[in-house]
């Protein structure tokens, strides 16, 4: 039935890594920042799930499902920052926020 | 004979009381608190004193072991006191004559401020020096060593904000340091031979030392012990420190560096001598140091015109004749001698300090003379030390005196050149006693008239202990009359048990006793007179006398502590300050110094990563991830 | 069949990715996340895991989505611009490091420690595999610690989120 070989999930996943890591790095926009570490996130947990199919044990999903409710959470709260930075200095441009330097 | 534990406990428990109270205690409770756990202290001695003597002669030696205190291996130290006639002398004199000058204290050091602090570093003192003479092992009493090694400091520099006693303190303890650590070789080098410190089980290993290499160890070990004894002493070369420690208040110069603590070398030896009749050579040594000591002080003596230091010369002679009577094998004449100069001395010290007193703190003798009339008490008393120390007939000072020159004459350990040099010595001794008495006590008075206006006899507190003194100096004698005299000599019979290894004196014909006693008398009038003469009669002479390379001479002290200074003391504090420069400055500090520079610069270049731009912090963390990875995937 | 399904959303998944950031307006940035949540559901129901397929539409690209798109159209960003960047290294050596990783997770391949998966391939589905049950069951046995621990980390979350989000007297701002 699986004519997808567990590989090609995995470069695959490595390839949304690799993307989210580059979204990091490279946007100014503090929010879109957030979604990129969400694009991270979902990478692994396409491994996760590619595992959990190809041993044929339910546990990988557990682990989706924790990884999801982290990732909620640290969107709410990296959100609510956000909002409160943003309240502050008029601005969600991650360059403008270097206060902690020495 | 279980009180023994509480003689030392009162003083240290007085020293914790006034020591810990400080402030809140008040004054009147440390003037009872402070001389009242000595005279405490002093009763209990009494009461294990007569226990003593209720014994037989021959069991006269108790030990008490109170607690273990160190225990390593075979290595293994009791808190324990020995009770015997020899400890129970010591720590009569030690407690009597330490009460007594604790009751003056409340009078003479009444209006200082540092009051308790005072009477707290007198009652630490009295519990060293009974542990020193209590103890029935060589580390206790090494503990007592240095701890009335220490309260001499804290005592000499009391006045620490004058810096002449401050640095008066600081010799002595460096001075100390020298005789204490050969001390201390001593008795590691005790331990190492006998495998134990106890004083019984020293002593009764002892004559298997009197083979050939026996003796050697038995040599080295005595000289070590010597060398401590000449520093806390005060002998020969170590003497420099106690002439300096007249800086301290009169009391103490009276307590410590007259009575106790710096005849603790004397009984020292005398505990040992069952070490030191093994090794003749260190026997000489004693002896001619002794000699030497007594003579060259009593002539530095002569010349000063300090009131504490003429005493303090005085006290170095007098210790240098129990040196000389140890080193002859007279331990009981030393001893003697020991208790009697307690008496007269503690008295003259005293005395000295009243008439301080009374000159608004003046010493110098030229500034005195004519107090007999202001201070009648002080007067009679001080007459009396006077006349005790100069060795005339019927007091105490002429019995133990006798004692030493005769044994020093008759010893086979002796001779007649130390007889000689005791013998002159007595004659200077009675010279520059009446020289200081005559200047203070009799003529006009050259003191200014403001302090003229001042002069008045002593409180109670002050005059009660001198008469106690007095009558002591007078009948102290008595307790060791010689046979010749018809007497008993008591003293010698009750330290027989203690001494009872001690070879027999060969009986010395009773003729040549009187003459040599003959002798003694005549030279110690022959001083007195000389003195009535030059001070007296016809001060002009001595006048005449100080144009005179001698008289220079023994007034700087024949150069020793410039000799000293010169030798010694210049080149360490040079070496000492190469090495501060060079090593510490340098070295030391330099490398100290030299990273936290390094780390600041460091830090400097380091801090400039941290930009605060997050997204060079993440790349950061990228670029160290990736890098990591590929380590584990190629590496 | 399916794979084609794969490519297709793999395709899908990827293309939407790269256009997260690279969009000016981050309402259409949120969009495209939606489009990418949504393709890498499709590849979650070709590996049969229909649970977490639903879990990623309705949580993820449902209410993580719409609270990011809640922020971004409370805060009114709409089409910003950030200006010139100031740190210019950072972009081509974010691509950089971005190949290199992929290069990495490449040569896992060769080092052998997918072997052991590889050869445990069990493809029997016919159980509670990834059904609610199945999930549902591991969730409240061997998993109940992390599990209940999950559920201090969200109160934590929401706790702070209160906190952070408030408006305090002394903090300025309108919002």
């Amino acid at each position: 039935m699986a004519a997808v070989p567990l590989d090609w999930y995995l470069i695959l996943a490595g390839l949304l890594f690799a993307i989210g890591t580059v979204g990091v790095l490279v946007s100014r926009n503090a929010i879109v920042i957030l979604m990129a570490i969400e694009l991270m996130l979902n990478a692994v947990n396409l491994t996760f799930v590619a595992f959990s199919h190809y041993m044929g044990k339910n546990d990988g999903q557990v682990l989706v499902f924790l990884v999801m409710t982290v990732a909620a959470a640290e969107a709410a709260v990296g959100l609510a920052i956000i909002l409160n930075i943003f309240r502050t200095r008029e601005s969600v441009n991650i360059d403008d926020i270097n206060l902690m330097k020495w | 004979m279980d009180l023994v534990g509480l003689i030392p406990l009162l003083p240290i428990l007085g020293f914790a009381a006034i020591g810990l109270g400080g402030r809140w205690l008040p004054k009147k409770a440390v003037s009872i608190l402070g001389p009242g756990v000595v005279g405490a202290s002093f009763l209990m001695t009494l009461a294990v004193f007569f226990q003593l003597f209720s014994l037989p002669p021959s069991e006269r030696r108790v030990v008490t072991s109170l607690f273990s205190w160190v225990v390593a291996g075979n290595f293994s130290v009791d808190i324990s006191f020995l009770v015997d006639p020899l400890s129970m002398v010591m720590a009569l004199v030690v407690t009597g004559v330490g009460f007594l000058i604790h009751v003056y204290s409340v009078g003479y050091m009444g209006e200082d401020p540092g009051y308790r602090r005072y009477f707290a570093y007198l009652n630490l003192f009295t519990f060293s020096m009974l542990c020193l003479v209590l103890s029935s092992n060589f580390l206790l009493m090494y503990l007592g060593w240095e701890g009335v090694g220490l309260c001499s400091y804290l005592l000499i520099g009391f006045w620490y904000e004058k810096k002449s006693a401050a640095d008066a303190g600081k010799k002595a303890f460096i001075v100390n340091r020298v005789g204490d650590f050969g001390f201390a070789l001593g008795v590691m080098l005790i331990f190492t031979t006998f495998g134990t410190l106890d004083f019984g089980g020293v002593f009764s290993q002892a004559p298997a030392l009197s083979t050939e290499g026996g003796q050697r160890i038995a040599t080295a070990i005595t000289l070590l012990l010597f060398l401590g004894a000449v520093g806390k002493s005060a002998q020969i070369p170590l003497y420099t420190w106690l002439p300096d420690a007249m800086e301290g208040p009169t009391p103490v110069s009276a307590l410590i560096h007259a009575a106790t603590m710096v005849t603790a070398g004397v009984y020292m030896v005398a505990r040992c001598h069952a070490l030191y009749l093994l090794a003749p050579f260190s026997m000489a040594v004693v002896a001619v140091i002794g000699a030497l000591t007594a003579i060259m002080a009593a002539s530095i003596g002569l010349v000063q015109n300090d009131i504490k230091r003429v005493l303090a010369y005085s006290t170095i002679s007098q210790l240098g004749y129990m040196f000389l009577a140890c080193g002859v094998g007279a331990f009981t004449a030393g001893i003697f001698h020991l208790v009697t100069h307690a008496f007269f001395k503690a008295l003259l010290f005293l005395g000295a300090g009243s008439v301080i007193h009374a000159l608004s703190g003046e010493q110098d003798l030229r500034k005195m003379g004519g107090l007999r009339k202001y201070m009648p008490a002080t007067y009679t008393t001080f007459l009396i030390a006077t006349l005790a120390i100069s060795g005339v007939p019927l007091l105490s000072g002429f019995f133990s005196k006798d004692q030493i020159l005769s044994a020093a004459f008759f010893s086979p350990q002796g001779g007649n050149f130390l007889w000689l040099l005791g013998i002159v010595t007595a004659s200077m001794t009675a010279f520059y006693m009446f020289r200081l008495f005559f200047l203070t006590f009799t003529g006009g008075c050259r003191a200014s008239e403001e302090v003229q206006h001042h002069i008045h006899e002593s409180p109670h507190s002050m005059t009660v202990p001198l008469m106690i003194l007095g009558f002591l100096a007078v009948v102290g004698g008595y307790i060791g009359m010689p046979h010749a005299l018809g007497g008993v000599n008591a003293i010698a019979g009750y330290l027989a048990p203690v001494f009872a290894d001690l070879p027999h004196l060969p009986e010395p014909s009773l003729g040549m006793e009187y003459l040599l006693m003959a002798t003694s008398v005549v030279v110690a009038f022959l001083g007195i007179s000389l003195a009535y003469f030059f001070y007296v009669r016809s001060p002009q002479a001595a006048e005449r006398l100080r144009q005179n390379f001698l008289y220079t001479l023994l007034l700087n002290k024949y150069y020793v502590d410039e000799i000293y200074q010169a030798l010694i003391v210049s080149p360490i504090v040079a070496g000492s300050r190469w090495v501060w420069e060079r090593f510490d400055l340098g070295i030391i500090d330099g490398a100290v110094n030299g990273s936290a520079r390094l780390v600041e610069k460091l830090a400097l270049r380091g801090r400039q990563l941290q930009t605060g731009y997050v997204r060079q912090y993440a790349m950061a963390v990228v670029m160290g991830v990736v890098i990591i990875l590929a380590y584990l995937v190629w590496g | 069949m399916e794979m084609a399904v794969f490519l297709g959303a793999g395709f899908v998944a990827l293309v939407s990715a790269i256009l997260v950031f690279t969009q000016k307006n981050p309402v259409a940035s949120v969009v495209f996340l939606v489009v990418t949540l949504a393709a890498q559901a499709v590849l979650f129901l070709l590996l049969n895991a229909p649970f977490v397929a639903a879990l990623q539409i309705i949580v993820y690209a449902g209410a993580i989505m719409v609270l990011f798109l809640f922020v971004v159209m409370l805060l009114n960003l709409g089409r910003d611009e950030f200006g010139p960047e100031k740190r210019k290294f950072i972009r081509p050596l974010a691509v950089v490091f971005a190949l290199v990783l992929v290069l990495e997770v490449l040569a896992i391949f060769k080092t052998g420690l997918l072997d052991q998966a590889r050869l445990t391939y069990h493809l029997d589905f016919t159980g509670d595999f990834g059904t609610v049950a199945g999930v549902g069951l591991l969730l409240f046995t061997r998993y109940l610690y992390p599990f209940e621990i999950t559920s201090v980390l969200l109160l934590a979350a929401l706790l702070g989120t209160v906190i952070l989000a408030k408006k305090l007297p002394g903090r300025k701002g309108e919002l």
